[in-house]
């Protein structure tokens, strides 16, 4: 049913897993990280009002999280058309 | 207009508005009742999406947890917003493409066993009406306090008016309602915290104003909630860890996987035309969660100092009772709010030892739904209040109820007990199924067992620790067999339950917690409610090792993984 070979159905999975990879990392650092076990370390830098870790933990992990989205469907949208898998 | 006959006309306005949308989106075929004809744009799915997530839990509890938590609250705020990002990229797209219309079928196709999908119905339904009894709650609360009625005769006017949309209408009619009703819920909730932090700080954007300076002074909002709450002797507003840094970790990845792995989220996507509409859609759904999210701390925070200054006006100084404003006497009739003169001396003296503070209980949920009326914000605002926390309670519910529906009519009846009906036989039964699950639902709303209160932090360590692991492991790997999910879902969920149970009750009855609900007996002194991650772990590491020491499962598995990791030659969600 796929127009792709093995090979290639394989390579193509390898990428969408290490974009995923990538991206969750990048969501573990931001909340896990910043927000929890960064806390106290970030909390002597401000931006205004905003102790840094507190931030991170209240407002800038969730900004972090819509954007990650929105570049992982953008990328994998991009992938699907070199692939040559997108829907009509 | 007084605020009655205002709360009436926007609560009596919105439901007519449902009820308008209800006879436009009919259900002609199952498609359409499971999930919505399979055609709903991924903008309008991602705003449905944020209606069907956020709860009355979300909408009134949220902003009061965090102003007496402060940076404890965090977990709330990173937890259910970061489980999108996994829904996303590691479930969504995949389960989207396999294009069925339930979770269970999913499970039940992926480990080729019906017990597996008997077992993730069991799953989705305990989650699912442990979620629904709060939002029954929520709609009964909001009649009672705001337009004053009976609490059991809201309950049935809100049942009345679910009733009308989802059974005629299914996904299709829960939909286009949960459309309209993000937008009057998050009007407001947008409205009164621009005005707080227009008044407080003079910035409009209340997610600026949390950062920015007290309105005509030179110092930071937060550091002088910090300097009050200190000074009473409570913990600094902005470094209050939550227990401990592991607790908060594990409190944050429960949520986070338990959103992923909660059925009413996911069913949502099942709606959207393509595979790509899905990850992008789960993108949109965010934002439109994200505004509520970002807006609830500086409510939290707002609303706190509001309550200090209106208790301590100056420092040292506190408020007369017999002066006390009027929000503060409503509250007390509620119940809600209670104050005990322990000194004899008529102040409103609030602190954080316990010997002399006064302020004998401060429900969290009073934080939002009285935080106009502490802002003495025009009446208008506080009746739209009335109806956004009505649409969130409603817009739950409803995804709530067609998640238990939908696993009754789809995954028991035609998956399991009469194959054979037809189309037309199954859309009647979804109907009848999703009647009789709102009179359950009205029923236990009505009755809440003794274990209703602490049940929506529940939902979430069961879907974490069941669910989700085996929807992971469904599209991630080839190797695990039906015994291994299925001892994994079973072990998970168990040991979470257990947890549960051997510190807050059997069922919650009281006196039956056999190990005392008290820390020092907790397991890492992690939480109950944050449990749900390692019943997570449990979950994966059973179904590997019985995946290991049984027979790998057939060729078709691997055919059927290979599928749904490619897009191509997706199909609309369909019935074989």
């Amino acid at each position: 049913m796929s127009p792709l070979t093995e090979q290639q159905a394989k390579e193509y999975w390898r990428r969408n897993v290490s974009l995923m990879v990538k991206l969750m990392v990048v969501w573990f650092v931001v909340s896990f990280g910043c927000g929890i076990l960064l806390f106290d370390f970030l909390n002597q830098f401000q931006i205004g009002g905003y102790k840094l870790g507190f931030w991170f933990a209240q407002q800038g992990s969730i900004y972090t999280f819509v954007v990650l989205i929105f570049y992982y469907a953008k990328k994998m949208a991009a992938l699907d058309i070199e692939f040559g898998v997108e829907e009509e | 207009m007084d605020l009655q006959t205002l709360s009436y006309l926007f609560v009596g306005g919105t439901f007519a508005l449902y009820l308008g949308i209800a006879f436009w989106a009919r259900a002609g075929s199952t498609k359409d009742f499971y999930v919505a004809g399979g055609g709903v744009h991924p903008v309008s799915n991602g705003m449905a999406t944020a209606a069907d997530w956020m709860s009355a839990a979300s909408f009134i509890s949220m902003a009061g947890m965090i102003s007496f938590m402060g940076y404890g609250g965090s977990v709330f705020l990173m937890g259910w917003t970061g489980g999108y990002v996994i829904l996303a990229m590691l479930l969504a797209p995949y389960l989207r493409k396999y294009g069925k219309f339930t979770v269970p079928e999913f499970i039940g196709d992926r480990f080729y066993s019906k017990t597996a999908r008997v077992v993730a119905v069991i799953c989705l339904i305990l989650c699912s009406v442990t979620y629904v009894i709060g939002q029954m709650k929520g709609v009964g609360v909001a009649f009672s306090r705001f337009l004053e009625v009976e609490y059991a005769t809201g309950l049935f006017v809100g049942m009345v008016i679910v009733f009308f949309y989802a059974v005629l209408g299914g996904m299709k009619g829960i939909t286009y309602t949960q459309i309209a009703q993000y937008c009057v819920l998050i009007l407001a909730y947008t409205i009164p915290a621009i005005f707080i932090s227009l008044q407080l700080t003079g910035n409009p954007l209340p997610q600026l104003g949390l950062g920015g300076k007290v309105a005509g002074t030179e110092i930071y909002l937060l550091d002088l909630i910090d300097r009050i709450v200190v000074d009473l002797g409570f913990k600094q507003y902005t470094t209050d860890v939550r227990l401990s840094t592991l607790n908060m970790f594990a409190y944050t990845m429960s949520l986070m996987i338990g959103t992923a792995g909660l059925p009413h989220v996911i069913i949502r996507f099942f709606t959207v035309p393509k595979v790509k509409d899905a990850r992008s859609s789960a993108g949109w759904a965010l934002v439109f969660i994200a505004i509520l999210y970002t807006t609830a701390p500086a409510v939290g925070a707002m609303a706190r100092l509001n309550l200090m200054l209106t208790i301590e006006p100056e420092p040292g100084e506190f408020l007369v009772y017999e002066e006390r404003p009027q929000w503060f006497k409503n509250w007390e009739t509620t119940g809600l709010l209670v104050f005990e003169d322990k000194n004899g001396d008529g102040l409103v003296q609030y602190s954080a030892d316990p010997a002399i503070n006064d302020m004998v209980k401060i429900d969290n949920d009073i934080m939002v739904l009285a935080n106009p009326e502490i802002a003495q914000l025009p009446n208008w605002v506080i009746a739209l209040v009335a109806a956004g926390g009505l649409a969130a309670a409603l817009s739950t519910a409803a995804g709530l109820l067609l998640a238990i529906a939908s696993a009754i009519s789809h995954d028991l009846l035609k998956g399991m007990i009469a194959p054979n009906i037809s189309e037309k036989q199954e859309l009647a039964a979804s109907r009848v199924a999703m009647a009789l699950a709102i009179l359950g639902a009205g029923y236990l709303g009505l009755n809440p067992p003794g274990f209703a209160a602490g049940t929506v932090a529940l939902a979430f360590g069961l879907a974490a620790s069941s669910i989700f692991p085996a929807l992971m492991m469904g599209i991630f790997s080839d190797r695990v067999n039906k015994e291994g999910a299925i001892a994994g879902m079973v072990a998970g969920i168990g040991v979470t339950l257990f947890y549960v149970f051997q510190h807050k009750g059997i069922m919650f009855i009281p006196g039956t917690e056999f190990l005392g609900s008290m820390q020092p007996n907790w397991f890492l002194g992690i939480e109950p409610n944050a449990f749900g991650c390692v019943g997570a772990v449990v979950n994966f590491a059973v179904a590997a090792a019985v995946t290991k020491v049984t027979a790998p499962p057939p060729a078709s598995v691997r055919e059927l993984v290979d599928h749904i990791r490619i897009p191509a030659g997706a199909s609309t969600a369909h019935d074989h």
